[in-house]
């Protein structure tokens, strides 16, 4: 009989003493723990035995070629992936020490915790308030000056409040493009994530919006933690904690971001970080 | 397909830049030793003047450098090799400055008679020189085992040194008339020696450069 316990972190209801046991190394500060990952879609592997532990208020950077499998990768962490047919995973994704393949994980509670910001911002064609209010009330929010608070405080988390503040009731097509972006982290922050996806998040921004996005995402590690994709190896330098290089789906290296840019281990990162594979 | 042809063949100017200027300072070593070696001061002159060719060209790769870095944007062992190229052309130029401070020395000797035939001083020169060719090298070739010789080298030249102090102090005693001389040949052995100090650091770069630790070699 399984045997159902209580766990203190938030989102993270019931384990198994199971799930407990199979995991006793399991770190309290890793968020995410992956281990023998494996996934395909039909016929074609896409991840390789993934094994990676991902911490607390770290953000970390996933770089590697097109095709190589990190956008495949984070959306295994918030399973986005399944919405792709004949996909097939194999492993573990420990979240807070519970294995989120197991079909016992709802879904919907899994993608409450762990956010994700999108390569093109995505808002939806309301006002830059709904925008920011709808995820709350899905949650059942209608307290108005509750979702009052929470808007502004999600877009005050995403350095845009100062910008949007005598405009909120305008529609969020009117921002540009970085404002867009800013807003679809702000619609994600008002959820109250404890993790963050970010799959190429500045990927369609100007230079300036880009710094921007990436000051606020060094501002969000103090209280999220935070995976990022980014094709921009500076910006893996510049504003991660970790680096894991991905190559035909497998994790070539993983390891502090200052040691990968300086004096990587294996010579495929350093082939690729240096712009020389081809 | 090679990527990056026109950041690889930047990076391969940087180094011929380099040899230029190793070879320079070389040339401006020995030219100087010789200068004193003859009593030629119209040699010595020759290299005081030329020195400006050493330090435009060590401007020109430091420019060249920060560029590279600006524009580029490089990390890892293409990031080192820049810094330490930086870092080696500083060292050779201090080299070449050596030089001119020997010449300005045989300068002030002029066509004195030397109190003693300048054999460890000599010696030092020659060891300082195979050094510098040594580093010149290993770093073409990214050659650890080479540069961790130069060590071995520059233990040498401050034996010598050491000799060579006792040697002048010794003379000073006898000769109080050839103090002018006794000092100037006290500095062109502190020059050498200090050359080839500046040679073991082009040595722990270029194994900074390859392994991507620090090397103390100079104690």
């Amino acid at each position: 009989m399984t045997v159902l316990t209580y766990r203190a972190n938030p989102g993270d209801v019931l384990a198994t003493a199971e799930e407990k046991a199979a995991s006793p190394a399991l770190n309290k500060h890793d968020v995410f723990s992956v281990s023998d990952l494996n996934l395909w879609y039909g016929e074609v592997q896409a991840l390789r035995n993934i094994n990676l532990d991902l911490k607390e208020n770290e953000i970390t950077a996933i770089i590697g070629p097109s095709g190589c499998g990190k956008s495949t990768f984070i959306k295994t962490l918030n399973r986005m992936v399944e919405l792709v047919p004949s996909v097939r995973v194999s492993g573990k994704i420990l979240y807070r020490g519970r294995n989120i393949l197991d079909n016992s994980y709802k879904v919907e509670e899994l993608r409450t915790r762990v956010g994700m910001v999108f390569q093109k911002p995505n808002p939806f064609p309301k006002s830059i308030y709904e925008n920011v209010a709808y995820g709350p009330k899905i949650h059942g929010i209608r307290n108005k000056k509750i979702l009052d608070e929470i808007v502004e405080k999600s877009l005050r988390g995403a350095a845009i409040w100062d910008e949007v503040k005598d405009r909120l009731h305008e529609n969020a097509y009117g921002l540009s493009g970085g404002q867009q972006q800013r807003l679809c982290i702000a619609r994600c922050l008002a959820i109250e994530p404890d993790v963050i996806l970010m799959d190429e998040p500045t990927s369609a921004l100007d230079p300036i919006s880009t710094l921007k996005v990436e000051e606020l995402v060094q501002e969000l590690k103090k209280d999220f933690s935070i995976v990022i994709v980014t094709h921009n190896m500076q910006q893996a330098a510049r504003i991660s904690d970790k680096t894991a290089f991905f190559l035909n789906g497998e994790v070539i290296e993983f390891d502090k971001t200052d040691k990968i840019f300086s004096n990587p281990g294996d010579k495929r990162t350093e082939d690729y970080i240096t712009g020389r594979f081809g | 397909m090679a990527v990056r042809e026109k950041f690889q063949s930047d990076l391969r100017e940087l180094e011929r830049m380099l040899m230029e200027l190793g070879v320079f300072a070389d040339t401006a070593l020995r030219n100087s030793i010789e200068a004193l070696e003859t009593k030629d001061t119209g040699k010595a002159i020759t290299i005081l003047e030329k020195d400006k060719i050493a330090n435009k060209l060590h401007e020109k790769i430091n420019d060249f450098a920060v560029l590279l870095i600006a524009k580029q944007a490089p990390v890892a062992t293409d990031l080192r090799r820049i810094i330490t190229g930086i870092k080696i052309a500083d060292n050779i130029e201090r080299i070449a400055d050596f030089a001119v401070n020997i010449a300005r020395s045989a300068i002030k000797i002029g066509n004195k008679e030397h109190i003693k035939p300048l054999n460890r001083i000599k010696k030092m020169y020659e060891l300082a020189s195979v050094m510098l060719k040594m580093a010149l090298e290993a770093y073409h070739h990214e050659d650890t085992r080479t540069a961790k010789k130069i060590v071995v080298m520059d233990d040498e030249v401050d034996v010598l040194y050491d000799q060579t102090v006792l040697e002048l102090l010794g003379h000073y005693q006898e000769d109080r008339k050839a103090t002018v001389q006794i000092i100037q040949l006290l500095l062109v052995a502190r020059y050498l020696e200090r050359a080839a100090d500046h040679v073991t650091n082009i040595a722990e770069h270029i194994i900074f450069l390859v392994k991507g630790k620090r090397y103390g070699l100079n104690g």
